[in-house]
């Protein structure tokens, strides 16, 4: 998974990576500012001039993490702008690829980042030296969706068998239902997973979150449906331009996103779950009512069992579409460049991921604008840390120090400090 | 004895990131062929499953401690831990320095592990090698055959 590449101090581009500095006033949070890096800029630079087929490889580069989600934004939008349509097994086998990097990258962060905070543990390597199985199966289950996106994606880690139209080459039958087997041991270590992480101490924190996913008329959203959202949003991705902005805010030197008229908004796997319980899979909903969630979850610090229960429903998925699958004649559908502008949103594992290009005639890039989740959630990640640590305000540093992180972590922000804020800074006055 | 591996760690995409892979693929027909060398890109997860079960690793990647651009650092991993803050740092926190202390907490680490880090320069997205880092490639492969040498013959056979 890349970025390790980059080095706060090494690279001039990367500003304040993961940098979250709290100011506290006569024991109240009077800010909490989030400062994250934000590659897309860079990479809607470097797609200007571009043919429109290099899109899918270019920006699964943008994070190492979910390379997929970077490759069905852009290939959705583009073929949109093209006037093509891929379906039947083609489309199922992109949302099993986008299975493989939900178990993947949800798996990461549920065992390598985020339980720790709920265990008292510094890192995922003091969590393992008093929890070796458990650790074991969090890299098992984590393997499995690896292995669908190596099996789909030519390789584990930005997958490159992905093209406007479909793809370069598709499996057979048979290569594929050699995974049915471990998928189903992945699904039953998911369930347990969901168990494992509803026993865990919550805080009592909720409040009343403008939720903003995709829906779609029969599936858990992937690649496919209308944005919605809990108060009654329901848009085409066309329009995303006209219902949200990014706008400066006085106690940030970052654009922040919000709806038009409204404020901010959250995206993700509480989102999503809120909007979209009835199109979960049985296993799904039977193992998210057994581990005490509601048909929707309003506290950020209980998205670590809405994770599990999406690792539920993925490994499910990707069973429905192997069970059914029939190898296409061919790998992708013709495509031809002409002019056109195109939009596309599509589910990451963090959060709704935005794209737009704008291509010339012969399918050169004119133009392309990026909106990925994170940013997206930044204001509301720091609406939480405001509202969430009043009643931690007293504690001592490191400790206040752990519940910033662990409240940033709620969101599986992909910033490049997930595990250890380098830059944290409370300002007590 | 169990297998013997070499891994190479990097991004071909990303100026000095390549070294590690580039030592990886001119190590091919230069070692006996009983010891695999695999490239990775990076995730703690895949370096992890690829430590699993060798009885002996050497890792090459590339590093920022400050050094000149080139220069070649050798870690004996299986007697201490990396040091913080030498390899890269990855968007996601979980690379090689995780891997390998990941093995460690959970009984998996070759007995024998050595990182080779090469020092780079730049790691623009996009950019090719620096020469310096370049002219490191060869003397780092030379460096992983003598690892693997020692390996063959222990000091104390």
């Amino acid at each position: 998974m890349v970025r390790k590449v980059i080095k706060v101090d090494n690279l001039a581009r990367v500003e304040g990576e993961g940098a979250l500095t709290v100011t506290i006033r006569d024991g109240e949070v009077k800010s909490a500012e989030l400062r994250i890096f934000e590659p897309p800029r860079f990479f809607e630079a470097f797609l200007r001039g571009r043919a429109f087929g290099e899109a899918p490889d270019i920006t699964a580069r943008i994070c190492g993490i979910c390379p997929v989600a970077y490759q069905m934004s852009s290939v959705h939008a583009i073929e949109r702008a093209l006037g093509v349509e891929v379906g039947g097994e083609l489309r199922e086998l992109r949302r099993l690829l986008y299975c493989g990097e939900w178990i993947e990258s949800h798996t990461l962060h549920i065992y390598m980042l985020h339980a720790p905070d709920f265990l008292g543990y510094e890192s995922a390597i003091a969590m393992a030296r008093d929890h070796a199985a458990i650790v074991q199966r969090g890299l098992a289950l984590k393997k499995v969706g690896n292995e669908l996106m190596s099996l789909l994606g030519g390789r584990e880690i930005h997958p490159i068998n992905v093209r406007v139209g479909g793809f370069y080459k598709v499996p057979d039958r048979a290569r594929l239902r050699e995974m049915i087997e471990p998928l189903k041991r992945a699904r039953d270590m998911a369930l347990e997973t969901v168990k494992w992480v509803a026993g865990f101490d919550f805080p009592d924190r909720s409040r009343d979150y403008e939720f903003v996913s995709l829906r779609h008329p029969e599936e858990y959203p992937l690649n496919a449906g209308q944005i919605v959202s809990s108060r009654g949003l329901a848009i085409d991705a066309a329009d995303y331009e006209t219902h949200f902005e990014e706008v400066h805010v006085p106690h940030s030197t970052a654009l922040q996103a919000r709806i038009r008229g409204r404020g901010t908004y959250l995206l993700g796997p509480m989102a999503r779950y809120s909007l979209n319980f009835d199109r979960l899979p049985a296993v799904a909903r039977d193992a998210a009512l057994a581990a005490g969630l509601g048909r929707t979850c309003i506290n950020p610090y209980r998205s670590i069992v809405v994770r599990a229960v999406e690792v539920v429903f993925a490994c499910e998925e990707a069973l429905r579409i192997i069970e059914g699958y029939e190898r296409p004649d061919a790998p992708a559908v013709p495509v031809a460049p002409r002019a056109g502008v195109g939009w596309a949103a599509t589910e990451a594992p963090r959060g709704m991921l935005w794209h737009r290009y704008r291509l010339d005639e012969d399918g050169t890039i004119l133009e392309s604008r990026i909106v990925p989740p994170t940013s997206q959630n930044q204001a509301s990640i720091e609406e939480d840390l405001t509202l969430y640590l009043k009643d931690w305000v007293n504690l001592p540093d490191d400790m206040l120090r752990h519940r910033c992180e662990q409240t940033v972590r709620n969101y599986d922000p992909c910033i490049s400090c997930a595990t250890h804020f380098l830059d944290l800074r409370i300002d007590r006055g | 004895m169990a297998a013997t591996i070499v891994i190479g760690v990097g991004s071909r995409s990303q100026g000095d990131d390549a070294v590690g892979l580039e030592v990886a693929r001119r190590l091919g027909g230069r070692v006996p062929a009983e010891i695999a060398v695999v490239e990775q890109d990076g995730d703690g997860g895949g370096i992890f499953e690829a430590l699993a079960g060798a009885g002996a690793a050497v890792i090459v990647d590339a590093a920022l401690s400050g050094a000149p651009p080139g220069s070649i650092n050798r870690w004996d991993a299986a007697a201490r831990p990396l040091p913080a803050g030498m390899l890269r740092v990855s968007t996601h926190a979980f690379g090689l320095a995780e891997a390998v202390e990941l093995a460690r907490a959970l009984g998996s680490l070759p007995a024998r592990c050595t990182v080779l880090a090469v020092e780079a320069g730049r790691f623009g997205i996009g950019e090719a090698m620096s020469p310096a880092v370049a002219a490191a490639i060869e003397p780092a492969v030379q460096a992983v055959l003598a690892e693997l040498a020692l390996i063959r013959e222990p000091a104390d056979a």
